[in-house]
């Protein structure tokens, strides 16, 4: 294996609100592996979230060095950094964040469009992704038309369609009963070992991080355990 | 991203508010509408003057008394028959002279009120006024002061009632003049006063009757579009030499186009410019709407951002859907503009309306422009979008 998926060193985030400078993250470093399947854990407010949007490069560290696809984000511009997130990372939310009014297969196929990818080709791809989260007979259904499982599964194909080295999955069964959270994490820890997509959960739920093969524990803005 | 995709995503984002796209665009129609509809009106009206101007017959000097200026007092007139005389030796053009007076011409019980114009059998030579029964004035009915009449074609249905009106005795201003000709209709003047409702008759009866021995204006026509210039400096140069201390005005047909198209123009300018106001306040709508879809959206955006649109591509995206609007909205608004313009000039008669292909292409390009214009700021403020903060958006 090559470099890290996602690496963190040394890194710290702090906000200003207010006039009041919060400190989310006070020196965090981890390494997410290629095939990892870890855990984050932690109470809110402990910095959980911003450690997730730093992984995902939706955010900046205000110091220490982070790598997302073995590149330093520092270095990168906005519109770099979102390719670089484009190219690296499938994003699971908690609330799914389908578009609606939208089919299935245009929101699985949607990341592509950003890529450049012809709309014939993206709708293959879309097709197989939805194939593989078992959703290929939902292709033309509405996010409306959907159970929440169903929807979970339609925006996980929508993380895999580009292909991504790190699925990052916020609370992705806090919006689900509890059958269809253990269907969904099902999908997700097959995907990670039968297709080698390292899968990091961000979760409140000690049931749900217990099944990870490593938890990564925040508090205070510091990691307890790695 | 690609035009087509941000096009698609444009057209799925209006479909999904139907009904508030389509208010949003009423702005825009109504403006880019009174736009064309007012420029074809301008546009008819001055090409109705042109065609009237043009009518009356080609290559004509008109030589009136006085300085023909706006502004400038009307001058009496010093001009006698003899000048007209004088004009044709110097210039070797036949002269058309004219003195008229609004009268009140009788026939059996009816009567009418119409221009009485005193002129010469040169009229049916210098002007194009063709006769459709009877005959125009001789040269013997002017030298014999002949009472004899030819009359427009309203006067035949308002004193005569359609019927035959050659060889009757009709009066004029009390007297007794016979109508020896009728003349074609050349319809409705834009100046006022319809030309259909003339009486001509022999200037030399008609000094009589008015008690004038002068006559208003001379008219020539010179032989050529090239040779105007100098039949008119020859007839200016004969009046001066006649009448030292007077100034006299020669006047073409180029020259009253001009002034009248000026006016006409200026006038459509105008009008067009107020009407554009109103394609600006419907920019301001959509300015407006798009800052509201780009709200509503937040989250949307967040998401694209966070899976890999950058700040241009979502700012493409948005300014499309504003462009769209206005683009949408320019071609429904030209559509009710030409329409509204082909069913006015036909329901009402004095409002000709003629359609120029450059005013629905401008206005089409203005509303573009105002999309562009007035969707910059909501799509930047879309591009800009910190995707952290827009996807915890409720």
């Amino acid at each position: 294996m090559t470099a890290p998926a996602l690496e963190a060193v040394d890194v710290t985030r702090s906000y200003v609100l207010e006039g009041v400078t919060v400190e989310a993250l006070r020196g965090v470093t981890l390494t997410v592996e290629r095939g990892d399947y870890a855990a984050v854990v932690g109470p809110s407010g402990s910095g959980k979230s911003t450690l997730m949007h730093l992984l995902g490069g939706l955010d900046r560290p205000t110091s220490g060095v982070l790598r997302v696809g073995g590149r330093d984000i520092a270095s990168l511009s906005e519109d770099e950094l979102a390719q670089v997130r484009n190219a690296t990372i499938g994003f699971v939310f908690q609330a799914f964040q389908l578009l609606g009014r939208t089919s299935a297969i245009d929101n699985v196929a949607m990341p592509l469009v950003y890529r450049g990818i012809r709309r014939s080709e993206r709708r293959r791809r879309a097709v197989e992704a939805l194939t593989r989260v078992g959703m290929a007979h939902r292709l033309d259904h509405r996010p409306s038309q959907l159970s929440g499982g169903e929807q979970q599964r339609v925006a996980i194909a929508r993380a895999l369609v580009g292909d991504p080295q790190v699925l990052l999955a916020d609370e992705p069964t806090g919006n689900l009963d509890t059958r269809t959270g253990e269907e969904v994490m099902a999908l997700l820890e097959g995907l990670n070992a039968e297709q080698g997509v390292a899968v990091v959960l961000v979760t409140h739920d000690l049931e749900v991080a217990a099944r990870a093969r490593r938890q990564i524990r925040v508090r205070d803005g510091l990691l307890e355990s790695a | 991203m690609r035009l087509a995709e941000a096009w698609r995503v444009a057209v799925t984002a209006l479909r999904a508010n139907r009904l508030r796209s389509l208010l949003t665009m009423l702005g825009v129609v109504i403006g880019v509408a009174a736009v064309v509809v007012l420029v074809a009106i301008g546009t008819g009206a001055k090409s109705e003057v042109e065609e009237q101007v043009n009518g009356l017959g080609a290559n004509l000097v008109i030589v009136v008394p006085g300085r023909l200026d706006f502004g400038s007092a009307p001058t009496k007139s010093r001009l006698e028959l003899g000048d007209a005389d004088r004009l044709g030796r110097a210039t070797g053009q036949e002269v058309a002279v004219s003195l008229a007076s609004g009268e009140t011409v009788r026939f059996g019980g009816r009567e009418a009120f119409a221009t009485v114009n005193g002129t010469n059998a040169a009229v049916s030579r210098v002007f194009v006024r063709p006769v459709a029964r009877g005959e125009y004035l001789r040269q013997t009915d002017v030298d014999t002061r002949r009472r004899v009449a030819v009359i427009g074609p309203e006067l035949v249905s308002s004193l005569f009632d359609g019927a035959d009106p050659l060889g009757r005795t009709i009066s004029v201003g009390g007297v007794r003049f016979r109508v020896i000709g009728v003349f074609e209709p050349v319809g409705s003047s834009t100046f006022g006063g319809s030309r259909d409702a003339e009486v001509h008759i022999p200037v030399t009866a008609a000094q009589r009757l008015f008690g004038d021995m002068r006559i208003d204006a001379m008219a020539l026509k010179a032989p050529t579009t090239d040779s105007i210039e100098e039949v008119s400096d020859e007839a200016l140069a004969v009046l001066a030499d006649r009448y030292p201390d007077e100034e006299f005005s020669a006047v073409t047909q180029d020259q009253i186009l001009g002034t009248v198209g000026r006016i006409l123009g200026l006038l459509t300018s105008v009008l067009a410019a107020i009407a554009a106001i109103s394609l600006l306040v419907g920019g301001v709508g959509v300015s407006n709407i798009m800052l509201v879809s780009v709200r509503e959206r937040t989250r949307e955006i967040g998401l694209r951002k966070a899976v890999g649109a950058r700040q241009r591509d979502v700012t493409l995206q948005f300014l499309l859907e504003a462009v769209l609007l206005t683009t949408i909205g320019g071609v429904l608004g030209i559509a009710l503009g030409v329409g509204g313009s082909l069913g006015l000039s036909a329901l009402v008669d004095q409002l000709p309306a003629q359609i120029t292909w450059w005013s629905p292409a401008l206005a089409f390009t203005v509303s573009a422009a105002v999309g562009i214009f007035f969707g910059v700021v909501p799509a930047r403020r879309a591009g800009r979008l910190d995707p952290v903060v827009a996807l915890r958006t409720e």
